[in-house]
């Protein structure tokens, strides 16, 4: 834990704070359909435009039956959009590489993926995708599933703050304004400024280079299927090739990657994802990538506070928050800087960590942050690979899934699965000080609570229920890339990451097969749309009340106690939750290798 | 049931008209603006020696003479170094199978750089890195190849270890992230003197 990575940590955390009060006002403004912002010169037109094409009137309201179903019949016809594409990818243009159809079940797990925010992978981008696909397919959905999350959050204030209200807002205008006037901005700068630190854009075909020094390996012999060929002493048999080429991929990547972190999408152009060197380049462009994953989440929290015109509660959410993703990724740091015995032993430096799965120009620090951010919220992108970080290094990038994805979380998810904790946070200090629960100015009800704990137990299900499945059946165990504890950690993780809609992995997990394209994507769907009719009927309820202006007996949403105990109700319901699953992966792991010799 | 069939259309519509907006119009600007500043990143940082592409800054290829710096290992595809199958090892810190890859690793650093027992092994030098296609080693690692390079060009050790600075990256912005040294640039300027 070099200083240099406390004065990283300082600049990241101040920065973020410096920017969380000018992100969330702007929000405020755009998701206001008269808000003003300085954009509207060159926006405005494009954004009438997109209302006559759609033939909407902008200003007309949908009650929370009407918004869900506008987002889901969106959602679905995204979803045929992009499995179309991908299904007749060889025959679309931008195919330079002639990548042919992607499979059935690989097309229908990454549609569902990239509508539900999620972007899991469970292919290569550069060996798998056309420009096409990666642009139109793909990428459509970075924005859109960003905006839609956003939108919802949008919602859910909404519902908290009017006073007896039908409606919650008009989907199709929270979505054009967010993409027009947040997204794309955005991205139009930052994808130029990652190209300035060496990301590609371009259509071209890959390259191929004539190495500098050609040379022969040994490689291990495989049969058609991929399966290692033994010899009779089980020994795998081996061949030399000849390397004197180097096929170096290209493609639109910057406006691609500018999206996938800003709208805490994470979906990779490239299998290695932010780890890639072209995608991600330099310290700078890291620090920023990190940043942009939290900008928006953040800037929500502000937005919030501004709309129940309660600020202070805004500020305790984001602390809330802060403080969970800090003490997270101190864990993951201090376990990365330790590295692995088993390493040391051998005669390896410990001084620099475990390098394992990590890039020389971001080192540990860098990647403990990221893995922390990129988890904490539920974007996915990864700089390393989680797969072989140390048992407790790796177990708070599940853990932070596990917990709901309510740390900053994804582009508006977060803030709608706090608002949930929040609402079952005042519930249980209401029962426990014998008080009637209200959340600012709201009673919260029956009907409240009902739905906010169904919203929390789809993905405890999702998560517990496939992976005991996958662990018992051939199939899931067929896609293993590590035996013992670290197997099982392959499982749990997968499933949390489909579930929260996070889209990291614990990559060895092989998961291009029938059945775990199949229930990943179920578990993704279930992950989105049914914790967002909860939370729109949440969002609805709410908005019908009364509101009533706070008395001596409202249990106060600010200050730090209101702080401990939001920290208190997301850690309860994701530590008891998961705390025995954790323990037969990454807990005996952790105790394996450090008091063991053991090794699977 | 009027009100869903026009939910339906309005997503239809609203598919098609974001697409160009965001798959067309605003990927074409970028490839435009990106083209016209910075033409040699955003086309890949390719390296060209007498019209034909040799490489890229970004992107490590293996070097196993012993007149040039090795880079890390790399678990990219069926070969390593394969710049169309990114992606890291994927073993986890009680994996058998990573164990005896950084214990072979080991011993060959030691033996090709002759170095006793006493001296540890750079960790970069041992683990394969997260894309298999990291261009970069650490400062440790090229000092304790800086011999055997020397040796084997018969050039002076002081010369290759100022190269070696020359090629060294440091912190960016001298706070973010950590000093690092590109093999192929570093490879490259040996072979030009």
């Amino acid at each position: 834990m070099h200083y240099f990575g406390w004065i990283q940590l300082a600049l990241f955390v101040g920065l973020l704070l410096a920017l969380t009060k000018p992100m969330g006002v702007y929000l405020t403004r755009v998701l206001d359909v008269d808000g003003k912002t300085f954009l509207d010169l060159i926006m405005r037109p494009v954004e009438r435009l997109v209302y006559l094409l759609l033939g909407i009137d902008p200003r007309k309201e949908q009650d929370w039956k009407q918004y869900s179903f506008s987002l889901i019949a969106f959602s679905l016809v995204g979803a045929l959009f992009t499995y179309a594409i991908l299904r007749l990818q060889h025959l679309l243009p931008l195919n330079p590489q002639g990548f042919g159809p992607v499979d059935d079940h690989l097309s229908f797990n990454t549609a569902v993926s990239f509508i539900t925010n999620t972007n899991w992978q469970s292919y290569g981008g550069e060996s798998t995708m056309s420009y096409f696909s990666q642009m139109v397919g793909l990428a459509l959905h970075n924005f859109t599933s960003a905006a839609s999350g956003i939108a919802i959050a949008a919602a859910v204030v909404r519902g908290v703050s009017r006073n007896s209200s039908k409606t919650i807002g008009n989907f199709w205008t929270d979505l054009t304004r967010i993409i027009l006037y947040v997204l794309l901005p955005i991205c139009i700068i930052y994808s130029i400024f990652l190209v300035s630190q060496g990301m590609i854009q371009n259509f071209k075909p890959y390259e191929t280079a004539q190495v500098i020094n050609p040379y022969a390996a040994q490689v291990i012999k495989k049969d058609v299927n991929g399966q290692e060929i033994k010899d009779e002493r089980d020994k795998p048999l081996t061949e030399e090739r000849k390397v004197a080429t180097q096929t170096i991929l290209q493609g639109p990547m910057a406006s691609q990657v500018a999206i996938k972190m800003l709208g805490t999408n994470g979906g990779g152009f490239t299998n290695a994802n932010a780890a890639h060197p072209y995608e991600n380049p330099t310290p700078l462009s890291n620090f920023l990538q990190m940043l942009s994953i939290l900008l928006i989440p953040s800037g929500l929290t502000y937005y919030l506070g501004r709309t129940v015109k309660n600020q202070r509660h805004g500020w305790a959410v984001w602390s809330a928050m802060a403080t969970i993703l800090l003490v997270g990724f101190l864990v993951c740091w201090w376990a990365e800087s330790n590295g692995n015995p088993h390493f040391q032993v051998l005669g390896v430096d410990a001084s620099a960590g475990n390098l394992e799965g990590k890039e020389a120009r971001f080192g540990i620090f860098n990647s403990a942050l990221f893995a922390t951010v990129t988890t904490g919220t539920s974007c996915g992108a990864v700089n390393s690979m989680h797969d072989s970080f140390t048992p407790l290094g790796g177990l708070i990038p599940m853990l932070n899934i596990q917990l709901g994805e309510v740390i900053f979380g994804g582009v508006g998810a977060g803030l709608y699965g706090m608002i949930v904790f929040v609402v079952l946070a005042v519930f249980l200090a209401g029962l426990m000080i014998g008080k009637t629960p209200e959340y600012i100015g709201k009673k919260i009800e029956a009907y409240d609570v009902k739905a906010s704990v169904m919203f929390i137990m789809v993905p405890v299900l999702g998560i517990l229920g496939f992976t005991a499945w996958a662990a018992t059946s051939s199939w899931g165990l067929s896609g293993l890339n590590n035996a013992g504890p670290h197997g099982f950690s392959e499982i749990l993780y997968a499933y949390s990451s489909a579930a929260g809609n996070n889209g990291s992995a614990f990559a060895g997990l092989g998961t291009n097969s029938y059945w775990y394209d199949i229930t990943l994507g179920i578990v993704m769907l279930l992950g989105r749309f049914f914790m967002i009719v909860p939370v729109l009927a949440l969002a609805g309820n709410l908005a019908k009340k009364k509101l009533v202006p706070p008395s001596e007996g409202s249990f106060p949403v600010t200050g730090p106690i209101f702080t401990i105990i939001l920290i208190g109700t997301v850690l309860i319901v994701g530590a008891l939750t998961f705390f025995p699953a954790l323990s037969l992966g990454p807990v005996v792991e952790q105790y394996i290798m450090t008091h063991s010799s053991t090794l699977f | 049931m009027n009100s869903l069939i026009s939910q339906i259309r309005i997503s239809l519509v609203a598919t098609i008209v974001l697409a160009v907006i965001l798959c067309g119009v605003y990927p074409a600007l970028i490839w435009g603006v990106a083209q016209a500043l910075f033409p040699n990143k955003a086309n890949g940082s390719l390296v060209i020696r007498n019209g034909k592409i040799i490489g890229s800054e970004l992107i490590a290829q293996n070097f196993t003479d012993a007149k040039y710096f090795h880079p890390r290992p790399s678990s990219a595809g069926d070969v390593g170094y394969d710049a169309t199958s990114s992606g890291g090892s994927n073993l986890g810190p009680t994996s058998k199978k990573l164990i005896d890859l950084v214990r072979q690793r080991v011993d060959t650093y030691r033996s090709e750089n002759n170095l006793p027992q006493t001296i540890l092994v750079p960790a970069d030098a041992v683990t394969s890195s997260a894309s298999g296609l990291d261009p970069h080693i650490s400062l440790k690692n090229a000092l304790l190849q800086a011999p055997r390079v020397a040796k084997t060009r018969g050039i002076d050790e002081k010369a290759l270890v100022e190269k070696i600075q020359a090629n060294t990256d440091g912190r960016d912005m001298r706070i973010l992230g950590e000093p690092r040294v590109n093999v192929l640039t570093l490879n490259l300027s040996l072979d030009a003197s």
